[in-house]
């Protein structure tokens, strides 16, 4: 149970998908404008995640054994089919949803996460129950990540920056401030 | 851009949010589009992920530029060859498994012929699948041109990347390491700039890269006249 809890807190905290590992920067600098879309978005894409882990997890358990070198191929062939889903039931069941997120909700295939997600769980020999609760805080730590960077820019939106700074140069430096916050969690264990 | 003058003739067929089919241009246009004006890290902010993850030190970040214009003109040559055959509904899934088979080509050939890098950039071989540059171009420009264009211009945004990708991580590797693709520079009193090598250090290092362009552009603004810029 420990060992559970520990890969939980290490991919929520320590080694954040977004702001420590770098995955998923796409969506984390497109998306943010808007604190409600931010962390819905932060939602889909702890669920495809979670799809995603259990897919791989059966792919490379049965399917990848004896052709290793199929992996990325096939592991992006899941999570395209995965999106298709999420984005077909966001769509009959959750119709306002669907129109917040836009573009970003099919563009989730192209999330680094999610790959990054079923290549780390590969390359670390994770058993189901492992995958699943390193989905799950992966995708809550994108979605704190994300919501954090969606209220800070809420609150710059009535600032006046310098114009240098009005493209993404004040996103990137409150982004860095944003991840030597969370450099700060790594005393809690080494990193990876 | 050499052709100006043409009054664009590819909107009768493209919906609103489609950009259309590119206006044509030269060879040496095509290139060198994605090296300067439109440059894929630092004036589309397309491919962050590998942007900031591997450009901790030269090596790795020109590995990575290198992997990443590879795919993007094997990619677009495919791309652009099976244009006319491939159906609107599945276009996007055939453009990223064209891509993930060129991925998986880089991959093994990067792990063949240098290890140690392959070992050091680790999962972000295969995440060039990811990378929305690639499906950027692939849909906005190689489906819609000719084989040679396609290739062009994936040159020109695979050297652009590489070119960004190097600047960035030899401002992070002098700084934070006092070395350059590992010979020391400095001498032994040197203080390493250790947040540079870590991650908010990436984040760091593009945001300046970005102020510094942005400044660029105010500068040029004011001090060109208006009529000049076409």
């Amino acid at each position: 149970m420990g060992h559970l809890s520990w890969i939980f807190v290490s991919t929520l905290l320590v080694n954040n998908f977004t702001l420590v590992m770098f995955l998923g920067l796409c969506s984390f600098f497109g998306v943010t404008g808007k604190i409600e879309t931010a962390w819905r978005l932060g939602l889909a894409n702890t669920f495809v995640l979670l799809l995603t882990a259990i897919s791989a997890w059966f792919l490379n358990a049965y399917v990848l054994k004896q052709t290793p070198f199929l992996r990325t191929i096939a592991f992006i062939v899941v999570i395209a089919s995965a999106v298709q889903i999420v984005e077909m039931a966001v769509k009959k069941y959750l119709p306002v949803l669907f129109r917040q997120l836009g573009i970003y909700l099919p563009l989730i295939t192209t999330n680094c996460a999610i790959l990054g997600l079923a290549l780390f769980q590969t390359s670390r020999n994770y058993t189901l129950v492992e995958a699943l609760v390193f989905a799950v805080g992966a995708g809550l730590g994108l979605t704190l990540a994300l919501s954090l960077m969606a209220s800070i820019r809420e609150r710059t939106e009535l600032t006046e920056p310098p114009m240098v700074a009005r493209r993404m140069g004040l996103v990137l430096v409150i982004a860095s401030c944003l991840s030597m916050a969370f450099m700060g969690f790594a005393g809690m264990g080494s990193a990876e | 851009m050499t052709t100006a003058t043409a009054p664009v003739a590819a909107k009768s067929d493209a919906p609103a949010f489609d950009p259309g089919a590119p206006p044509p241009a030269t060879l040496f246009a095509d290139v060198w589009r994605g090296i300067g004006k439109e440059n894929p890290v630092l004036v589309q902010f397309l491919g962050m992920c590998p942007t900031m993850a591997v450009t901790n030190i030269l090596a790795n970040g020109f590995a990575m530029g290198v992997a990443t214009t590879f795919v993007l003109v094997g990619s677009g040559l495919f791309v652009s060859l099976f244009r006319k055959y491939v159906a609107h509904e599945v276009r996007i899934t055939s453009y990223i498994l064209i891509i993930a088979t060129f991925v998986t080509l880089a991959d093994m050939l990067l792990a063949a012929t240098f290890p140690d890098i392959s070992k050091a950039l680790g999962p972000f071989i295969p995440l060039i699948v990811a990378n929305c540059l690639l499906l950027g171009r692939a849909e906005a420009f190689a489906a819609k041109v000719k084989p040679v264009r396609a290739v062009a211009d994936g040159l020109g945004m695979g050297l652009g990347f590489t070119l960004s990708l190097s600047a960035l991580s030899s401002f992070r590797e002098i700084l934070g390491r006092g070395s350059l693709l590992g010979h020391p520079l400095f001498g032994p009193r040197f203080e390493p700039w250790v947040f540079l090598m870590m991650p908010p250090g990436g984040f760091l290092t593009l945001g300046i890269a970005c102020l510094a362009v942005a400044y660029v552009i105010e500068w040029r603004k004011k001090h060109t006249p208006a009529p000049r810029r076409a």
